[in-house]
């Protein structure tokens, strides 16, 4: 991060907080760009003419596909997004009759793909379009394994520079004032471009005119974090392959929790790690010591042990002598006796 | 700097985060060492064994 | 190279033929990954965008390297001095492991050349893998410092030896917080897509499992590794190596049994906080048994049994166990149970030539361990550096 950029934000942050956003302690909660553009899909009004994917390869200079696009038996099959094709139009049975669903880019306001991917390629920009950089790009594919649109596609037979795929929402086009490929094209005005929240107001408008012919929910408006593609249909979503499970959350929000434990570790990890490092040495210090004083200890019992026993042993024989000298001089005075009395008896004898 | 998604906001403050976390480690080694190079051997030894 | 007991001088055995074959084969397909694409090889598709490169190769690879870290942070911090003899063989395994799976990766990344864009010029901090690809570059230095020392007593170089050994405690508390974070940011990958992964597996809990179940995989891989070695490889080990070896099973057994336990208990949990109780009725559910009963809580059992009873060979199969059960786990994770509700017909399944792929790394992983483990300290300590530890 340059300095000046870091000064930026500094001032930025104090700019925006004079400007009342909405940033309370503890929460942060963004609405996303204000101005950005949109598309309103409405299947009631799609006929699977497929002149949609005939402009969107021609606008974005893909390869011809095998079969020409009013070719309308590719219908019959279930279709995704591809390297080649940005868009596709699937047909579905409903109570026997059948629904059309075109299927690109979402432009998720909060983007799995830009959350996932680890050098920043994908970008949300203020039209509305998620961008992607391909100068950027690893390859890691990780915002194919993200978005739960399934849309990203990958270059798998380029062997030097693949690159994800993936509808770009015609933003150089937008940018020109003109419209995305698919919605130019469109002959039945099922696909209307404007203003996200003007496409909102439109949508609900239709859904409250004809509550007969719509499903009362705006696909788009909430799904993970809101898209800036919007859908209306007159059957179930969940019928026309668009999953409704997906939840409201908003895709960052899904790993901002286990991120931010990251540093927590990094943070406390040396201080237990030193911590248990600590203890062992303590431990093995006080086992050292411990080892030292007994040795001491027993050295000194040992030592006064021996000292004890000398003195013992001396005494000993200094009793010894003692009583040898003492036998001795008792031995000395008894022969002493023994010979006086024997010479007294001698002397008696004689008389 | 203002951000206008979540995803900025968070690609900005996770960076933040990152770079707080490298002057965390650098920091708790400096600072180890001016807590305990005072001791004569004890903890402040880096040495195993 | 040696192959059973005593060093032979054939060098034409059938393990080595094999590794030839393997290696030559791998080569061939190697140059059609460079030259004709990702495509030409393997499975993938749009809807599959990762396969066994990562399913295998990367989540399997970390885990199963996480030996590493475990045995030196238990001689190193935790003071268990008589495992000392297993930190030469785990540095020296986690190494490898962690160099290959780097290797690995230039396979599956289609701008391989660009590796190291995320660490400098374009960080994308919002990221798991962002915090995966940091912590795996700065943690194959670590390892790379750490296994250092075993080519300097060779080379005969004290001096620098000498100062990477006075790094030890600095390296293993860094290694010790690297791996934590990236053995949990693997499974941080997956937590962006909770329609794709099946509730069974997915959780909030994800990088907590992957991080507790990197703990007995490392230690499993020790004692797994440690008995190959000690049936192939026991000339070229030192008395320190023989005797010390009995003491590293039966305590590496312990520990790991009580982390199984704890990892058994804590993949409950999970269920429980998301509410995934009646998904166990399902075949799926059913799957998920067999892992978690088959290959969490049966090792974790025997590695116990063994510890108790001091049995090293039951030691030995509850590390293949665990090991298996890791590999179940991150495959399940990764590939059986991601994108479970798409139509069976556009599920993937590897390709031979990527199998393959995979099969010549590990080939080449272990032929590098082989030449390792003869040529260098590892196994006995180097006669001029005896008592330096």
């Amino acid at each position: 991060m340059k300095r000046r950029t870091f000064i930026g934000m500094l001032t930025g942050a104090g700019a925006s907080l004079l400007a009342g956003s909405a940033t309370a302690g503890g929460t942060h909660h963004f609405t996303g760009y204000p101005d950005s553009y949109g598309v309103l899909f409405d299947s009631t009004k799609c006929i699977g003419c497929r002149k949609c994917e005939a402009a969107c390869n021609a606008v974005n200079e893909l390869p011809k596909p095998q079969l020409p696009f009013d070719d309308l038996s590719v219908l019959e099959n279930r279709r995704r997004t591809h390297h080649d094709t940005y868009t596709v139009v699937n047909k579905y049975e409903y109570d026997g009759k059948p629904v059309f669903r075109k299927i690109q880019c979402n432009h998720c306001q909060e983007p799995a793909c830009a959350s996932a991917c680890f050098v920043g390629a994908f970008k949300k920009e203020p039209t509305g379009a998620v961008s992607y950089d391909a100068s950027r790009c690893v390859g890691c594919r990780y915002c194919m394994i993200a978005c739960p649109f399934e849309i990203p596609t990958y270059e798998y037979h380029d062997p030097i520079t693949p690159r994800v795929r993936k509808c770009t929402f015609c933003q150089p086009r937008i940018l020109e004032g003109k419209l995305p490929g698919c919605v130019e094209s469109c002959p039945k005005g099922a696909l209307v471009f404007g203003r996200r929240d003007e496409l909102l107001r439109i949508a609900r408008e239709r859904i409250r005119k004809h509550p007969e012919r719509y499903v009362n929910h705006i696909y788009g408006e909430q799904e993970m974090g809101g898209t800036n593609w919007l859908y209306i249909s007159g059957v179930p979503f969940e019928a026309i392959g668009m999953r409704e499970d997906l939840g409201i959350t908003p895709a960052p929000q899904l790993t901002t929790g286990a991120l931010s434990v990251v540093p927590a570790v990094v943070g406390l990890w040396p201080l237990f790690l030193t911590g248990a490092y600590a203890i062992t040495k303590r431990k093995e210090q006080i086992a050292a010591e411990e080892r030292e004083q007994t040795v001491h200890r027993a050295v000194a019992e040992a030592e006064a042990e021996a000292a004890k026993k000398l003195a013992a042993a001396l005494e000993k024989a200094e009793r010894d002598k003692q009583a040898a000298i003492d036998r001795e001089v008792k031995k000395a005075l008894k022969e002493a006796e023994e010979a006086r009395k024997k010479a007294e008896a001698a002397s008696e004898g004689e008389e | 700097m203002e951000f206008m998604t979540y995803h900025d906001f968070m690609f900005w403050t996770k960076g933040m985060a990152y770079v707080g976390m490298g002057l965390a480690l650098v920091g708790f080694i400096v600072f180890w060492n001016f807590l305990t190079t005072r001791e004569d051997d004890r903890f402040a030894d880096k040495e195993e064994e | 190279m040696a192959h059973v007991g005593a060093p032979s001088t054939k060098f034409w055995t059938p393990a080595n033929i094999l590794t030839a074959i393997i290696l030559v084969v791998g080569i061939v397909l190697t140059v059609k990954r460079f030259t004709m694409g990702i495509g030409s090889v393997s499975n993938l598709s749009d809807d599959n965008p990762w396969g066994i490169w990562i399913g295998f190769d990367l989540l399997c690879g970390v885990a199963l390297a996480a030996g590493g870290y475990t045995t030196t942070a238990a001689v190193y911090l935790f003071g268990m001095k008589k495992f000392h003899s297993a930190v030469r063989p785990a540095i020296t395994t986690a190494f490898l492991g962690y160099a290959f799976v780097v290797f690995a990766l230039l396979y599956d990344l289609g701008r391989y050349y660009r590796l190291p864009y995320p660490l400098t010029i374009y960080p994308g901090p919002t990221s798991f893998l962002f915090e995966v690809g940091l912590c795996v570059a700065l943690y194959l230095t670590v390892l790379a410092i750490e296994f250092s020392p075993f080519l300097w007593e060779v080379i005969g170089w004290a001096k620098i030896r000498h100062l990477v050994h006075k790094l030890t405690l600095a390296l293993t508390i860094f290694g010790v917080i690297l791996s934590t974070l990236h053995q949990s940011s693997l499974g941080g990958l997956y937590l962006i897509a909770p329609s794709k992964l099946h509730p069974l597996w997915y959780s909030i809990y994800l990088p907590l499992f992957f991080f507790i179940s990197s703990i007995p995989a490392g230690l499993s891989m020790v004692i797994l590794e440690g008995s190959l070695s000690h049936k192939y490889l026991a000339h070229k080990m030192d008395d320190e190596h023989h005797h010390g070896f009995s003491h590293v099973v039966l305590g590496f057994s312990k520990a790991a049994s009580v982390v199984l336990f704890a990892y058994f208990c804590m993949k409950w949990i999970g269920v429980a906080m998301d509410n995934n109780w009646s998904h166990l009725s399902t075949g799926w559910g059913w799957w998920f048994l067999v892992e978690v009963l088959g290959f969490v809580l049966l090792p974790c059992l025997l590695y116990a049994m063994a510890a108790r009873e001091k049995n090293e060979r039951l030691a030995f199969w509850a590390s293949v166990m665990t090991v298996a059960g890791i590999i179940l786990n991150r495959l399940n994770v990764s590939i059986i149970a991601f994108n479970w509700r798409l139509p069976a017909e556009a599920r993937y399944f590897p390709s031979v030539e990527e199998f393959l792929i995979t099969v010549f790394i590990v080939t080449l992983e272990i032929t590098i361990l082989r030449i390792c483990l003869n040529k260098l300290p590892i196994l006995y300590q180097h006669p001029q550096f005896r008592d330096a530890h």
